[in-house]
């Protein structure tokens, strides 16, 4: 992984004083740590919703409702009830002091409200927090976020619970200006434990040897799940490393090999009798200009980060009773899907493909109490990142809300979130994890 | 006491790909080859953190510091602490005794489960001072006067400088394994053409085995190195005939360094446990092992020849077991040099050698050779002395259990010393 160099620097004062803005070191996850560093600021536009749940939620964690003035950690608003332009001047009314009392690194949290259908005004409403949600994200300021979660009137605020703790925690660090529809959950949410929400869970990440693939691992497993752990037989030394720090098991396995989902299938079954989450993270890149590209570069990106997601997807769902009652797939799709790339038509072929698919694999997983999302990360500090030219690197960096690129563990902090059982009402959606890049936003 | 005879399951294996001497794993001692070895199984178990009955390992050539070296490796590894380890040594026996040895336990009753492993390095060999120089400096410390010291000193001379290298030869006879080997296929009149040919089928089934992914669950990469290094595909009786001679001499002079196994660097571990360990871990059960027999022949002052005490444990193994030569689906006969390989099926399938060395009234006959080492030898692989063993039963083991039970394998590995192992899996 590369060093931010610009970012210490721009820790000092002297630097500082020379007119360079600081670069925000980012809070981030770590077990025991308090939900938030500081009071929450609670709102509703008219009857929120879940005004009362969040303020319960946030007593539960331990975190004090915000005085007259002072700095907040988090400013939530329910504005699940918000339907006219009238009730956007509550809005303001409530945002405008809320961003400028915000702590460092702090949240900045909205529930948007869902349109009946034919209400033509709260269709136009619900849409305009979209637009103020990804300009709020580009104002706050010293590493804050802020995002959106729209609740749909048919889920509960329990459906709800495991999302507000991702977005107002330090989990959530790289992650800003997203927008997160919570719907009626696909299946029980059951009572989720927030220090080891993965708990008991028996979690497949293919990719696993390195990179954002063993941050997942590593991180699935600080949150309670049991490893298995692939990736390509050549990389079996690494994976090693990563199934024994885990205590979960390494399955060498090609995932493009024909028989791939039935040696994984069979590992499963043997080994563990059931599987409750699956990561899709491994992928390749083999950037060429279209121009200049072959049908070898083209055809192995498209295998390694499509179809083998597609062919793994396909068994699991033929296989009864192999996937656990509260299944979540997460598949590892990519900025360059969303926004393209120049040299990578292959990949973001690939990467968009993934939430194509994903978007109709939705609504076949929701009647096995099953969800499938995927994370488009944009630039994470790797192995494959530090090779980049300097300057290429430095505006990678730069170009997005919190002027830094995101680590391995900012992917895996969305996973895990999606992994849990509680994220019941999640499914179909795509969650950038990219500080809220400039690139396809 | 556990009133109890059972047959030990074999659960899995892992080794890393061997590398030729001087190679990939130049640097690595056994240490290091067996410890990542060790983790490579644990990752591929689940067994990071758990304790086991017991691991044994062992080395042929070993450095002084190397004391309890898989006790050393077990403590390096992700297994837990509490798992208990001796060392063995039965020079390339070692890796198959070593699975006897955890079997039996098994079978007693005494443990669950445990691994048997084996390593060895050519290239980090020890190297050990001059017998002379060694006393001196032995003198040199227990003297307890100035003057004491001073004239243990005055006896140092500059030819107490040259090192003690370690030779590839038998103490007894001063000739190396080749040379020994070489003797006993001018015995037997093998041919250059049939060593070379058998040399073919084992670069090719073992280049076979790696394409159809046979190793994804036997083989963990190791300090860059995905495949034994020794492996030639593409190697042809033709290129091979293009070899000269190495051992031998003369006209009968036929053993190459084609036909013959290179020094190599390595390291492989078995997990064996008991039916109802590997069930409560969910875990497979490839195979059983079912019995095993050692042997040993005076090669100094008798008629035998170095590496041929496998023709005698053979037929002793079939005759406790009720078997013939015939009765099995898979041969794994360790090949030191292809020489020995084909000298151990001829002298099974003649009557004089059955009748006057055996005391049989028939010869054992010969095998079906389609089922010879299918996945490979020691010809393609190399051959690190001790992990040998350890290879070959993960191999056969898994072998035997695509096919499926009632398969049987039989595996025979000959040692230096005039000793051999050999041993019965069946499938499970």
């Amino acid at each position: 992984m590369s060093k931010d160099t610009l970012r210490e620097l721009t820790q000092y004062r002297f630097v500082q004083r020379l007119g360079v803005p600081r670069i925000p070191v980012l809070r981030r996850y770590e077990p025991g740590q308090p939900l938030l560093d500081g009071p929450a600021l609670v709102g509703a536009v008219g009857k929120g919703r879940f005004a009362d749940d969040v303020r319960a939620l946030l007593a539960g964690a331990g975190v004090a409702e915000a005085g007259e003035d002072g700095k907040v950690a988090a400013a939530v608003l329910d504005a699940t009830g918000a339907h006219t332009v009238d009730d956007l001047a509550a809005v303001q009314e409530f945002l405008t002091p809320a961003v400028r009392r915000l702590g460092p690194c702090g949240r900045l949290l909205l529930l948007g409200p869902v349109a009946a259908e034919g209400d033509v005004e709260a269709a136009a409403v619900a849409q305009a927090f979209e637009g103020l949600v990804r300009s709020a994200g580009k104002e706050v300021r010293a590493g804050a976020t802020a995002n959106l979660v729209t609740v749909a009137p048919d889920a509960g605020a329990d459906a709800l619970a495991s999302t507000l703790r991702f977005f107002l925690s330090a989990r959530s660090a790289f992650v800003s200006g997203q927008v997160v529809r919570v719907g009626a959950p696909v299946g029980p949410v059951g009572a989720d434990d927030p220090a080891r929400p993965l708990a008991g869970r028996i979690a497949v990440v293919t990719g696993a040897a390195r990179g954002i693939g063993e941050s997942i691992a590593d991180t699935l497993h600080r949150d309670g799940a049991t490893i298995v752990a692939v990736d390509v037989p050549a990389a079996g030394d690494a994976l090693a490393r990563v199934a024994n720090r885990t205590g979960g098991t390494a399955l060498q396995l090609d995932i493009t090999a024909a028989d791939a989902p039935d040696r994984l299938l069979a590992h499963l079954r043997e080994r563990y009798g059931r599987v409750d989450v699956v990561v899709h993270n491994a992928g390749i890149t083999r950037d060429k200009l279209l121009a200049n590209m072959d049908a070898d570069r083209w055809n192995s990106v498209l295998a390694v980060n499509l179809r083998a997601q597609l062919t793994i997807n396909r068994a699991l769902l033929a296989d009864e009773g192999l996937l656990g009652d509260s299944a979540r797939i997460v598949c590892i799709s990519s900025m360059s899907g969303i926004a393209g790339n120049r040299g990578q038509t292959n990949y973001a072929a690939s990467k968009a493909g993934v939430i194509g698919m994903v978007r109709a694999l939705a609504p076949q997983l929701a009647p096995r109490g099953a969800t499938v999302n995927a994370i488009a990360p944009g630039f994470i500090e790797t192995a494959m990142t530090a090779k980049m030219p300097l300057a290429t690197r430095e505006a990678g960096r730069r170009i997005n809300s919190l002027r830094q690129g995101g680590l391995p563990v900012d992917v895996a902090e969305a996973v895990g979130w999606l992994a849990q059982a509680a994220t019941a009402g999640v499914t179909g959606q795509v969650v950038r994890v990219d500080g809220q890049n400039m690139l396809g936003a | 006491m556990p009133e109890t005879r059972r047959k030990a399951a074999v659960i899995g294996g892992n080794r890393i790909p061997f590398a030729r001497a001087n190679g990939a794993y130049a640097r690595a001692s056994n240490l290091d080859m067996l410890t990542a070895t060790l983790d490579g199984l644990a990752a591929r178990f689940g067994l990071s953190g758990q304790r086991l009955g017991e691991v044994a390992g062992g080395a042929v050539l070993k450095h002084s510091r190397d004391r309890d070296l898989t006790r050393e490796a077990v403590l390096g590894s992700s297994l837990s602490p509490y798992t208990p380890a001796y060392d063995v040594q039965q020079a390339c026996g070692t890796g198959l005794e070593t699975v006897v040895l955890v079997a039996n336990k098994i079978a007693l009753g005494q443990i669950d489960s445990g691994i048997a492993a084996g390593v060895d390095t050519a290239s980090d060999a020890p190297i050990a001072l001059n017998d002379d120089l060694r006393r001196l400096l032995l003198r040199l410390n227990s003297a307890k006067t100035l003057g004491a010291r001073l004239a243990a000193l005055r006896d140092l001379r500059p030819g107490q400088i040259v090192p003690e290298i370690p030779r590839n030869a038998e103490p007894r006879t001063g000739m190396s394994m080749g040379e020994h080997a070489a003797i006993t296929a001018v015995e037997w009149q093998v041919s250059r053409e049939e060593q070379d040919e058998l040399t073919v089928a084992s670069h090719r089934n073992l280049a076979a085995a790696y394409e159809r992914g046979f190793f994804d669950d036997l083989v963990t990469p190791y300090l860059g190195l995905t495949r034994d290094q020794n492996l030639r595909p593409d190697t042809s009786v033709e290129k091979l005939a293009k070899l000269k001679p190495v051992f031998g001499k003369g006209e009968g002079a036929t053993m190459t360094a084609g036909n013959s196994t290179p020094l190599t660097d390595g390291a492989a571990a078995v997990l064996l446990g008991s039916d109802e360990w590997a069930a409560e871990h969910r875990l497979p059960v490839l195979a059983h092992v079912v019995d095993a027999e050692t042997a040993a022949v005076d090669f100094v002052h008798g008629r035998d020849g170095l590496l041929t005490a496998p023709v005698y444990a053979v037929p002793r193994l079939l005759e406790r077991n009720g078997l013939t030569l015939q009765d099995f689906d898979f041969y794994e006969i360790h090949e030191a040099f292809a020489s020995t390989v084909l000298a151990t099926l001829k002298a099974w399938e003649d009557p004089a050698f059955a009748k006057e060395r055996l005391g049989l009234d028939a010869p054992l006959g010969s095998i079906d050779r389609s089922k010879l080492n299918v996945a490979g030898s020691s010809l393609a692989t190399g051959h690190p002395f001790a992990a040998t063993g350890g290879r070959i039963v993960a191999t056969l083991a898994k072998l035997l259990h695509e096919k499926g039970a009632p398969a049987r394998g039989l595996i025979s590995i000959c040692a230096a010393g005039g000793q051999g192992v050999v041993a019965i899996l069946e499938a499970a």
